[in-house]
């Protein structure tokens, strides 16, 4: 039988750098990700997190979906396919984005390279090749799911850049943040991107499969002397939440998945609404968000919530004046940086703000196999918990 | 640049019939018309199931020179033995020809309940599909209305009549009926101009369309105006001139400019513009929001819906030039002659186009105007057939097909009427391809898009745009791929006139 019709005894794939990260795997803690085998933890999350915000960390990043979008009219399509305004992206840079469907309802969210004139990659959670093709008829562009021909890896924390400049790819020190650069290496292309999902210092790096190994190798070795070691998916989602963003799926449903009509979210419930763009032309979903910007009709608000105490809310049900239910937490951490009890957290509005004066906390903290049942006080406070200025620094930092 | 208050594209019945309700509703009406004339699609058809008598009324066809050459046409079940079956007055009222009592009986209950059926479904068809979603229940109380006249039938004849509903032609006619001439009659009059064989689901609603038409208020009647089809359409140009409606023909739209999701203007292939507040396309949906406006213009989720349309064509139009009047086995000529020997063959007939070839035993119906109108036969008599089946994609293409199908359509007719190959002077082959084709129709289907009941009412021809209306202010869809659906009745144009005239839509 021709093994394409075989991807059945193999529901997992493994990345590029499997021969790397299942020998550091001391753990064998492995979790699915987006049809690959990735590690959850190596050895101890908790070193992988402290690497993470005070030395650096290298996290296989290559199961992230990325589509290849090339053509004459690929700026256009992209103008029409996503909120924000594609024209202003130069070649060489990055920006944050989402898009919608026609209710103008969040579908996901990623981030948009412009990786020389005419040539994009657009980086997301999950997989939309039917509808980024449909949405180019009529448009002369062509779309690739490149995710399994890009390996790619996230290297993250103060020590990062410093590592780079062992590394000799001192010039990434031109870089700044949501900005691009190529380089020769072993042989082959590497692409570095001031990016990451950790909001520190940090930077991805994109290159082939077949320079997989070499670059892990190089890497690790040139880091050792800062500290580098492997991260897994747990130590990275704890520095997301410190960051304040947001996972399709995680924070809210995608729209092409979502059953129930009221877990759809737009890009205003979301936080998102400086993304849009409304004179840039048609896009997906213009219609509905014009109407929900000039009615005001937004029902929900993305924040941050910090929660008295140290019990993580996982999922906690919010309540204004510990009576009426008026939201849900959707990320939350106890976080060992700020040293806070934190939350990403859904609220209907007004209790976002104005009626924000009065929220509690519904906790079931499980002690010894019984649920204690917690009600704890919450403030709404910005979702960026932790934001350094080291983050931003010009040249980045030589730690 | 000259400035119109509504622009019509398409001069075909419903585009005519959209441009005289909005010239009398005042506007100043622009028809565009990309043929040197009228008529569109209407001139592939030979009988007439009724003019909307909406239009019949409002534009005073009558004064303008329609006139029906026979207005309650008979229709023969051909027999390749001779022994016909004559279906006279509308929708059968009586039977000419060998039938067993049993089976007259049986037709009779039959006629009568899918004529009453029929009937009450009349008045959704006349109706502007409402919206169920919240805060757009505006014209829902029209379907409450209707509904509830259901319920007045009683509630036997009411289950009975849900129970015919969904149903497929070749089981009711299984049930009730003997006779596979009458069965072969009704199940073609059931899939004509449909992608459907009589066994395919929800095959009896094709009839219900069909025959819930009214000519002068008989119901199911079968028309043949004098002068033919050309004559509807003539007379309506004359109405509509009479309106002040100005109609541009060899005017070939090219683009529809939409600005901030708001129709601006027209652009024809000559590179003249016209401005307008509203424009009516008669176009297929595919062809106006896709290829006039353009897909970029839309959200994905219409760019799919609209491109999902299903507009699968089956029906040829063929029409030969005859030295002398031909011989169907003594079959009256003033009758409309059909050649579906029995449901199952209907069915057969149907297989083919499952897997792109032509039916190799074609049905088909016929009509000789002639026969009716001598007058019209100077230079001898002419055969029009509809033929069921062919697909518009044939597989084997239609470069070689053509002839091909010609072959076996003259070798049924030759089975029916022996010498009538020796007639033949002249054949013209329409095909699905030639529909697509010549008539901007994608797939050539005749009613643009499938009469089915996945594309029907509420869902036709898309969800969210079922009132004629479209994402882009200002502009109307008026194509037979809207409620009702297709035939030479003008009711979608009509209504979409009606939705354009009241500002509906711009959802």
């Amino acid at each position: 039988m021709k093994d394409s019709k075989l991807h059945f005894r193999t529901p997992l794939i493994t990345t590029p750098f499997h021969a790397r990260t299942s020998a550091a795997n001391k753990l064998n803690a492995w979790a699915p990700w987006a049809g690959y085998t990735t590690a959850l933890s190596y050895s101890d999350e908790t070193m992988e997190y402290t690497a993470l915000r005070n030395q650096a960390g290298l996290y296989d990043l290559s199961p992230m979906v990325k589509y290849a979008i090339t053509g004459p009219d690929a700026l256009r399509f992209l103008n029409r396919l996503t909120l924000r305004d594609v024209s202003k992206l130069q070649p060489g840079n990055v920006h944050y984005t989402a898009w919608c469907d026609d209710a103008g309802k969040l579908i996901d969210d990623g981030t948009l390279f412009h990786l020389a004139p005419g040539r994009y990659r657009l980086c997301c959670q999950e997989r939309h090749l039917p509808w980024l093709l449909d949405s180019a008829i009529g448009f002369d562009v062509s779309i690739e799911d490149e995710s399994e021909k890009v390996a790619a890896l996230s290297l993250q924390g103060p020590c990062s850049f410093a590592i780079l400049a062992r590394a000799g790819l001192e010039a990434a020190q031109g870089l700044k943040p949501f900005q691009l650069m190529d380089f020769a290496f072993d042989g082959g292309m590497l692409t570095i991107s001031r990016t990451g999902f950790t909001a520190d210092l940090g930077y991805e790096l994109w290159t082939t499969p077949q320079a997989a190994l070499s670059l892990w190798d190089h890497l690790m070795v040139k880091g050792a002397d800062h500290g580098l070691r492997p991260i897994g998916t747990t130590a990275l989602n704890m520095t997301r939440i410190e960051a304040g963003f947001m996972i399709a799926n995680m924070d809210f449903v995608s729209a092409t998945t979502a059953l129930r009509p009221d877990r759809l979210r737009s890009p205003f419930d979301m936080g998102l609404e400086w993304m849009i763009d409304f004179n840039k032309g048609h896009f997906n979903g213009r219609a509905a968000l014009k109407r929900e910007k000039e009615s005001g009709s937004t029902k929900w608000a993305f924040v941050g919530l910090d929660i008295e105490g140290n019990v993580e809310a996982e999922h906690a049900l919010i309540y204004d004046n510990r009576k009426t239910e008026v939201g849900h937490i959707t990320a939350s951490l106890w976080s060992p940086t700020v040293k806070r009890n934190i939350a990403l957290a859904m609220l209907r509005r007004p209790y976002h703000a104005e009626r924000s004066g009065n929220l509690w906390v519904e906790i079931y903290a499980l002690r010894e196999l019984e649920y204690h049942k917690l009600m704890v006080k919450a403030q709404v406070v910005p979702r960026q918990f932790f934001n350094p200025p080291r983050r931003r620094a010009n040249p980045p930092g030589l730690y | 640049m000259p400035s119109f208050d509504a622009i019509v594209i398409g001069a075909g019945i419903n585009g005519l019939a959209a441009a005289g309700r909005l010239a009398m509703a005042g506007a100043r009406v622009t028809v565009l018309e990309s043929a040197p004339a009228a008529g569109g699609m209407a001139n592939l058809a030979h009988l007439s199931t009724g003019i909307d008598h909406r239009i019949e009324k409002a534009l005073d066809l009558a004064s303008h020179g329609l006139e029906w050459a026979e207005p309650n046409v008979a229709s023969t079940a051909l027999s390749a033995s001779g022994n016909h079956l004559t279906l006279k007055g509308a929708f059968g009222e009586s039977i000419e020809g060998t039938l067993s009592a049993a089976d007259k009986a049986a037709w009779t209950a039959l006629r009568r309940d899918l004529l009453g059926n029929a009937a009450a479904l009349a008045p959704f068809k006349e109706m502007t599909p409402p919206r169920l979603a919240r805060d757009h229940g505006a014209n829902i109380w029209d379907l409450v209305r209707n509904g509830l006249a259901l319920r007045r039938m009683g509630r036997d004849r009411l289950r009975e009549f849900m129970r015919l509903m969904l149903i497929n032609v070749h089981d009711v006619l299984e049930d009730e009926l003997g006779d596979d001439r009458l069965k072969g009659l009704l199940a073609f009059d059931t899939v004509l101009g449909h992608h459907a064989g009589p066994r395919s689901p929800n095959s009896l609603l094709g009839l219900y369309h069909r025959i819930s038409s009214r000519v002068q208020g008989r119901q199911a009647a079968l028309a043949l105006p004098r002068g033919g089809m050309t004559s509807v359409i003539a007379a309506m140009q004359k109405a509509l001139s009479t309106r002040g409606v100005t109609l541009r023909f060899n005017a070939q739209v090219n683009t529809i400019r939409v600005d901030d999701d708001r129709v601006q203007s027209v652009t024809l292939a000559n590179g003249d513009t016209l401005t307008a507040d509203v424009v009516v396309s008669a176009l297929h949906p595919a062809t106006t929001l896709m290829t006039l406006v353009g897909a970029p213009q839309f959200d994905t989720g219409v760019v799919r819906r609209v491109q999902n349309i299903r507009s699968r064509g089956t029906t040829s139009r063929l029409t030969l030039k005859l030295k002398s009047m031909p011989d169907f086995r003594g079959a009256n000529l003033r009758t409309r002659l059909v050649i579906a020997p029995s449901s199952r063959a209907v069915e057969e007939a149907f297989n083919a186009v499952k897997y792109g070839a032509f039916s190799p035993a074609p049905v088909m119906e016929i009509v000789i105007p002639g026969a009716f109108m001598p007058e019209a036969d100077s230079d001898g008599p002419t055969l029009s057939a509809l033929v069921q089946y062919a697909p518009v994609d044939l597989r084997m293409g239609w470069a070689r097909g053509r002839g091909a199908f010609l072959k076996v359509i003259m070798e049924q007719l030759e089975a029916h009427a022996p010498g009538l190959g020796a007639l033949v002077t002249s054949a013209d082959l329409v095909t699905p391809a030639d529909v697509a084709m010549r008539y901007g129709a994608p797939g050539g289907q005749w009613h643009h898009a499938e009469l089915s009941v996945e594309q029907m009412l509420f869902l036709r021809p898309a969800i969210g745009m079922a009132q004629y209306s479209t994402p882009v202010r200002g502009l109307y869809l008026a194509s037979a791929a809207t409620h009702p659906g297709g035939g030479v009745a003008g009711s979608a144009g009509w209504n979409a006139a009606g939705q354009a005239i009241a500002g509906g839509g711009a959802a």
